[in-house]
């Protein structure tokens, strides 16, 4: 990509255009249209950079394919990125900078649930509109913000049935991230587990810089149970694959995750020691689908990598074409729009069908139950078809209550 | 299941860990007093050395002593650019060894990417009492033991020791009876990135190598080196002890979180009652 002065001087006031060339536009009758702008604020840099460079590039091809097909509602696309440099004060900044000095239509990003919180309010105030594609905790109520990742509900319903019913994990051992992903995810868990007559012996919380599992190893040898669930995250964590493959070992003891693969935790561990790990995602490369090879080769092209794509990548694919859709049932980029459009706008994407659900802003999509390989690729299990976000229905009517801007935590006995 | 062994054994790998991400701040820090804020980006490069090494096909062993060399010699390289023109100035090497550790973060992470990276060590495990432990984590309890008698015996019972003692204790007097102090301060840095980086490099296999993994372990080297007190091996190894037995006990007892408060609650309160140290009401020494 070369940098013309115009995105030079944009790269130093903080967003980068990552303007489809101009001869794209040209022969797609573009170039003279006004654009419908948008902004993705992601991390390029810091220390979360890793769930981001593959979304950057997703939402940077989403983009150019819509403008190389005549683009949204007659005109272009203008795609401003933002390196947020995994700092929320950046997010707060370059969300405030996208809404007044950039005038965009719609913001897209946002990794953490930390980021997303501070996104949202910003949009708020300034009667944006925001898309988060990034799989969380579940709760948002939000007309301006809407969720294209997964949520616990989702996942766990396909998951939890999975391992308890079918291989027969009844007694389960929670080990998950000390943060609030981990603390809702692992209640989730107990309540899938408790009511499909499972037991689950243990939850322990893991602060996000622990790394010596040595405690761990040693309390599940303690509880045998049937099988581990890990929602753990990180860089830190990954250090528990290791030292349960070199101790108790996937033999003797199921491991099935919530986040495993998300952070591209199978690429990092030697084969061996993410042999037999069971997933639950809304997408993974081994998929198998004509779909999903499909997209997964337009992104090879598109970008040169051939390297796992995965669901964070996937998802900002997913997300711009949600809200591109959105766009153009509405006939406008406006937000308010846009947001009476949402409800029912429905897309065929590389995992399968995608929903948005107009109740609660979440995403109805198809979950995939898969186990790794020994070559670091999973083997396709099941497919649940279009999982509705239950947890955050139960919570959440945004009909009933447009104005509602609450994360809520749902209470389970 | 043995549960005295159990706890022994939980105790002995904190206590490792401990040794091993401080050894090299308590000779950086507790002997030549330089704040370095990029120890635990040591540590890091420690363990992508290593990562290296073993792509080029060494074996783990030769690997693990390799990238405490190149440490090493990064160590010489920083201490000759940098850290020589700020002996005495604290704040001032504060800063330069905070740019530092952002640096290197910056360029392992454009080199390497951001993700994380191991080497497995392929011993399986072994059986403690009933207990399934990882072989390698006694390699690990092994490798920290040696590396602090090695260094003690080093600084003791060696000629070179005494003169590095001597030029901590006063920098004129032994510059006065001929001595390179200079030379001795370049020495004194890089051996103690070695240190540093064998320990990084040692952790590898069960911990992996991240850019961004200095962070996990900076923290913990400051409050065992610092908790140490004035003797520098002796302070780090007895507040090694302390948080390791800490730590062990409780994490296994309770959970992890209640080990990291513990840790961190006692550390505060021993700073309370003991300003100076664990050693702070000794005689001066090792």
């Amino acid at each position: 990509m070369k940098l013309s002065r115009r995105q030079f001087t944009k790269l130093a006031g903080g967003g980068l255009a990552f303007a489809s060339l101009p001869l794209t536009l040209s022969k797609a009758g573009l170039a003279s249209e006004e654009p419908i702008k948008v902004a993705n604020i992601l991390d390029q840099t810091g220390g979360l950079n890793i769930y981001s460079l593959k979304q950057m590039k997703a939402v940077a091809m989403a983009v150019d394919e819509i403008n190389a097909a005549g683009g949204l509602l007659g005109r272009p696309i203008e795609l401003i990125f933002y390196d947020a440099q995994s700092n929320n004060q950046l997010y707060s900044q370059y969300a405030t900078q996208a809404l007044l000095r950039d005038q965009v239509h719609a913001i897209h990003g946002g990794v953490t649930s930390s980021s997303r919180e501070v996104i949202r309010p910003i949009v708020q105030r300034f009667q944006g509109f925001y898309v988060y594609n990034s799989l969380y905790e579940g709760g948002v109520c939000d007309r301006r913000h809407l969720s294209t990742g997964m949520v616990p509900g989702q996942q766990l319903d396909a998951l939890v049935p999975y391992v308890v019913n079918e291989l027969g994990g009844k007694k389960g051992y929670i080990l998950a991230a000390d943060y609030n992903y981990g603390h809702i995810t692992s209640k989730w868990l107990q309540k899938y587990i408790r009511d499909l007559g499972g037991e689950d012996l243990a939850v322990e919380f893991i602060p996000l810089d622990v790394s010596n599992f040595a405690p761990v190893i040693a309390r599940l040898q303690d509880a045998k149970p049937d099988v581990v669930w890990s929602a753990l995250v990180g860089a830190a964590h990954m250090s528990f694959y290791r030292q349960f493959h070199a101790t108790i070992g996937k033999d003797n003891m199921m491991l099935a995750s919530t986040t495993y693969s998300i952070g591209r935790e199978h690429v990092e561990l030697t084969p061996e020691e993410g042999e037999g790990i069971v997933i639950a995602t809304s997408f993974y490369d081994g998929l198998g689908t004509p779909a999903a090879e499909d997209f997964i080769q337009r992104f090879h092209d598109y970008t040169g990598e051939t390297d796992y794509i995965g669901e964070y990548g996937e998802s900002g694919y997913r997300g711009l074409a949600l809200w591109a859709e959105a766009v153009r049932r509405a006939g406008s980029p406006e937000p308010e729009a846009v947001m009476d459009a949402l409800g029912g706008t429905a897309v065929e994407g590389a995992g399968g069908l995608y929903t948005i659900d107009g109740q609660t802003n979440h995403t109805t999509m198809n979950i995939h139950i898969a186990v790794q390989d020994a070559d670091r690729g999973f083997q396709a299990i099941r497919t649940f078809e279009q999982q509705p976000p239950v947890d955050t229905q139960l919570v959440c009517n945004l009909y009933e209550n447009p104005n509602d801007t609450t994360q809520y935590v749902v209470e389970i006995d | 299941m043995d549960t005295l062994l159990v706890y022994a054994y939980q105790v002995a790998f904190s206590f490792s860990i401990f040794i091993l991400i401080s050894l090299g701040l308590a000779v950086i820090f507790g002997m030549m007093k330089v704040i370095n804020l990029a120890q635990g980006e040591f540590i890091m490069l420690g363990a992508y050395a290593c990562v290296v090494c073993s792509a080029v096909g060494l074996p783990l062993w030769l690997a693990v002593p390799l990238a405490g060399v190149i440490v090493g010699a990064i160590g010489i390289l920083v201490e000759r650019t940098v850290i020589r023109f700020l002996y005495g100035r604290v704040l001032d090497t504060l800063l330069a060894t905070w740019g530092l550790s952002l640096f290197l973060v910056g360029i392992v992470t454009t080199i390497a990417g951001p993700q994380s990276q191991s080497v497995p060590a392929d011993l399986g495990g072994v059986s403690l009492g009933g207990l399934q432990v990882p072989a390698y984590s006694l390699v690990m309890i092994g490798g920290a033991c040696a590396m602090l008698l090695g260094t003690y015996a080093l600084w003791r019972f060696t000629s070179l020791g005494l003169i590095v003692r001597g030029t901590m204790q006063n920098p004129e007097m032994a510059r006065a009876l001929g001595t390179n102090t200079s030379m001795i301060y370049m020495f004194t840095f890089g051996f103690g990135s070695a240190l540093t980086g064998l320990a990084g490099a040692l952790l590898v296999p069960l911990f992996g190598a991240a850019p961004t993994m200095g962070l996990f372990y900076i923290a913990k080297a400051f409050i065992a080196v610092i908790s140490g007190g004035p003797w520098p091996l002796l302070g780090t190894l007895s507040a090694s002890s302390l948080y390791g037995t800490i730590d062990g006990v409780i994490s296994y007892a309770f959970s992890s979180v209640l080990g990291e408060i513990a840790v961190l609650l006692v550390a505060i309160v021993m700073l309370r009652l003991l300003p100076q140290g664990i050693t702070g009401r000794l005689r001066k020494g090792l």
